[in-house]
Parts: C-alpha cells; structure tokens; sequence
C-alpha cells in the first residue's frame, strides 16, 4: 500500500531523515515512536507531501509520489497525479487545525464538495453519518471553539474520513489531550482500527501502541533503529533500547 | 457670531457645505471600491514568491507610505495628461484608459486610490501572515487548490482580524478628502475654507468638522455592526 525508500530530509545543516524505509500493507495498523526530535513528524510529513524529501522514494498503492533518479536528485509527480496520490491520504495532526470559520459540519462538507464534487446533500449526510460514528453527532451545528480538544480531534478524524482515504496517518493526536480525553480520541481510533483502516500513528501513548498496531516502529536520530510486531517491540520481551526510551 | 444665531444665514452655509459633500463623497466612495480590491492584489504581489513582481510592489508601497499623500495629489494631477497621452498613443492596448477624463476629480481618486491601495496591502499583508501554517496545511492534505485554500480558508479568517485597522483607514481616508482641495477640487473642505476667508468667521470650518465627525461616526458604527457580524466564531 505504501513503500517509502531510503528517504532523506534535511532542514539547513540539521539531517533529520538519515534514509528512513518502511512499508504499510493493506489493513494494517502502524505505530511510530521514538524520542522528540528523532524525525518521527517529519518523516510522517515527507509521506503526505507536506515536506519535499531530499532522496528517497515514495510510493502509494502503486503509484510514485517522489522517486530519486540517478543523479540523486528527487523528483515529484506531476501537479494533477500528486493531487490524486495525496487525496489516498488523510493526516490528523497534534492541534487539530480545525477551520474555526466554519461549524462543525462544513469542517467535513467543505472539501468533500469542493475537492471530490459531492452534491451538498451528500456530503451532509456522509458528515452526520460520520460525526455519529465519531460520537458528535449533536455538535454538527457548533463551531470548534465551543469544543473540547478531545471533541475537536474527534471532528478532525471525520473530516479526514469524509475524502475515504486508504491511509490515515495521525501525528500524535492525543499530545494536545488531558489524560482522560486522551481516551476518547483513541476509543475512536481503535474503533477504525478494527475497521481494518490502514493507518499510520505517530504516539507515545505505548499501551495503546500494543494493543491497537500490528507493527511498531522505534525511530532514533533520523533512523529507524528498531521495528517489529508490537508484541516484540512492546511487549514484555521488548529490547534495552526500546526500555531505555519508555524511562525504565 | 454670524451664521449660529442667524437661521438663514445657518441655512444657507450647511447648503454650500453639502454642494461640495457631493465631491467629497465621489472620493471617498471610489477610494473604498477600488482601493480594497486592489489592496488585495498589492498584497498578494508584495508576497508573490518572484523576486520580479515581489520588489517592484515592495518599492511602490514603500512610495505611497512613505511620501506625503498631499505631494502624491499634485504628482498625479501634474502628471495624469502626460501619462494618458503617453500610453494612448504608444500602448493601444491600454487606450480605455483615455476614457478617464484627467480632471482634478479623477486625479484625486487615482492619488487617493493608489494610496490607500497601498495601506490597505500591508494590512491585509499583516492578516495572511498571522494565520498560522496548519490552516494551509490541513487544506492541503484535503486537496484544497492554493486558490481555494486562500478564498475558502484564509480570506474569511483574515478579514475578520483585520476589520479594525481597516476601519481605521477608512476614518482616516473621510478626513483626508480635504487634502483635495490643494488641486482645487470643489469639496467640502474648499467650500468651508472659501466661505471662512470670505467672512472671516470660523463658523464654517467648525461646521465642516461636524460634517466630518458625523460621517465617521456612521462609519464607525457601520464597522461595529460587520465586527459583530463576524463574532460567531473565535479562533
Ligand atoms: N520546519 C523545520 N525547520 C527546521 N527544523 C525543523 C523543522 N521541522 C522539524 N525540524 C527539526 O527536525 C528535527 C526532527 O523534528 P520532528 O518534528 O520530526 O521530530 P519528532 O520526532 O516528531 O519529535 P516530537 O516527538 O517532539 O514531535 C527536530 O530537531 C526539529 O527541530
Ligand atoms: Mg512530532
């Protein structure tokens, strides 16, 4: 589903990706995590064509985003098949970045509307079915600000299911959270996850990493230092490394 | 006290006062229509990503700020029939433009339009950096086109934040039509002045003023109203 390869990022002089690769498959469920600063959000925003990579490639369902040609030099898809390839992914960020302008329902209408041509009608309906599955379905008329974060991550998850991504990435979307709303938004996200959504999630939260991802990957200093089920990554067999990272 | 204590004498100044109304509304009308929207566009010039639009519009901004708008009136009344004929007759394709009559009216409205163009770029200029990134990249990741993520996410947003300072500059362009009259237009301004030389009495000037603060106070309140308007969100 998706194969990134050896991809490379660097701001200035700092080298935040070191030649990161990973693959998703179909229906699986992907945790990334590792220290703050280690590339996990950058890494996350090279797949969604938020940041260019420097090298390396990237490629969805098939398709290349970006692939590296001989002289190491990164090359992009063309302006309407990048469109088409980023719309096969949805991301929900840490803050949200909900459209304050517009409530709780056009946040999910808009670019179904705009971007895929739904009739507004459809889009409505789609948006009451998914605020109902995310547990708002009485918020559709309220505006972000009237919402709690838990609340306002939960609109953000709709709104990216609303384009029917194949992949959802997530960068740490309870880090904003108190402790106990933490758990409403990963309700929703484990709720998707037995959906068998292919999804990416970077996160700290380690015990939802265990028992919600396949696999777990532990990124170091813009590499991946260590990958696995989540049994073996997270489990109690789990590594030094991994145990030095959980404060042990 | 010539004109308070003497009904139609009264009369007759405020007559004389909105004759030259007339022209100070003509200004300050077409200053709002076409400076805003022309705003907007000098700001996006002056954020363009080239060099080549982006320096030109940094450099006539810094003109209009930074030189007396009293000296741009002169500028453009000295100037206009030069330029018209100029461009008439050497770029056809900009010939629609002779339909302008160059008269110190529309001399006026273009110094003030340009002017004001400028002022209002920079505010609008303010309100599109303050947004922050996720706004834009969470309608990339929705695939949003740049022109849409601009006039469906950003615009509204940024006029909300900047219905103040604009307002500001509106208040402030009602007074400034009085610098028309140093190319003798017939506004309100002129009207006051001329009819306070003629009789020596300050009465008209203050009257003038009254005109002034009446304008600016129904401006203002118009400003509250659309400021309230857009109070049904928060950031
Ligand atoms: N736009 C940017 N410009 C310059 N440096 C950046 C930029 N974005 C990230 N960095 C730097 O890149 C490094 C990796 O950042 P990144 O956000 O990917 O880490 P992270 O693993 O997501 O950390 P956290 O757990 O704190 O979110 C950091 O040192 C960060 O300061
Ligand atoms: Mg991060």
């Amino acid at each position: 589903m998706l194969k990134a390869t050896n991809v490379t990022k660097s701001f200035g002089k700092l080298k935040v990706l070191k030649g990161v690769s990973a693959a998703v498959s179909r229906g699986e469920v992907v945790a990334i995590i590792g220290s703050s600063g280690s590339g996990k959000s950058t890494f996350l925003r090279c797949l969604n064509y938020l940041e260019k990579v420097d090298g390396g490639s990237v490629t969805i369902d098939g398709e290349s985003l970006v692939s590296t040609d001989a002289q190491g030099k990164a090359c992009y898809a063309q302006k309407e098949q990048l469109r088409r390839i980023c719309l096969k992914m949805g991301m929900v960020f840490q803050n949200y970045h909900l459209f304050p302008h517009m409530n709780v329902l056009r946040n999910i209408t808009e670019a179904q509307v705009h971007v895929l041509g739904r009739s507004k009608t459809q889009a409505a309906e789609y948006g009451a079915e998914l605020l109902t599955k995310v547990g708002l379905s009485d918020k559709a008329q309220q505006y972000p600000y009237q919402l709690s974060g838990g609340q306002c991550q939960r609109v953000a998850i709709a709104r990216a299911l609303a384009l029917d991504p194949e992949l959802l990435c997530f960068d740490e979307p309870t880090s904003a959270l108190d402790p106990q709303i933490t758990q409403e938004v990963l309700a929703v996200i484990r709720q998707l996850a037995g959906e068998h959504r292919t999804m990416i999630v970077v996160t700290h939260e380690m015990r939802f990493a265990l028992e919600v991802a396949d696999r777990v990957i532990f990124m170091e200093d813009g590499v991946i230092a260590e990958e696995g089920t989540s049994q073996e990554m997270l489990g109690s067999g789990r590594s030094e490394r991994i145990r030095r990272f959980m404060g042990e | 006290m010539r004109y308070f204590n003497d009904g139609e004498a009264f009369l007759k100044l405020i007559k004389l006062l909105t004759g030259g109304l007339g022209n100070t509304l003509l200004i300050f009308a077409w200053t709002i229509v076409l400076a805003l929207p022309l705003g907007l566009i000098v700001a996006l010039g002056r954020m363009s990503r080239r060099r080549i639009v982006r320096e030109p519009v940094r450099f006539y901004i810094l003109i209009m700020r930074g030189t007396p708008l009293i000296l741009q009136i002169f500028a453009v009344h000295f100037l206009l029939p030069i330029l018209m004929k100029f461009l008439g007759t050497n770029l056809p394709f900009l010939s629609f433009l002779l339909a302008i009559r160059p008269n110190r009216v529309n001399s006026t409205i273009i110094a003030f339009v340009i002017n004001y163009a400028a002022y209002f770029a920079e505010i609008y200029r303010g309100g599109i950096m303050a947004m922050e990134r996720g706004q834009y990249e969470a309608a990339q990741v929705l695939g949003f086109s740049r022109a849409q993520t601009f006039v469906r996410i950003i615009l509204p947003q940024v006029i909300k934040r900047i219905l103040l300072p604009i307002s500001n500059e509106v208040i402030t362009l009602v007074k400034d039509t009085a610098l028309a009259t140093v190319i003798a237009v017939a506004e309100m301004f002129r009207s006051a002045t001329n009819e306070a030389s003629r009789t020596g009495s300050i009465e008209p000037l203050i009257i003038a003023g009254v005109f002034y603060l009446i304008m600016n106070t129904i401006i203002t309140w118009l400003f509250d109203v659309l400021i309230r308007k857009f109070d049904y969100y928060k950031v």
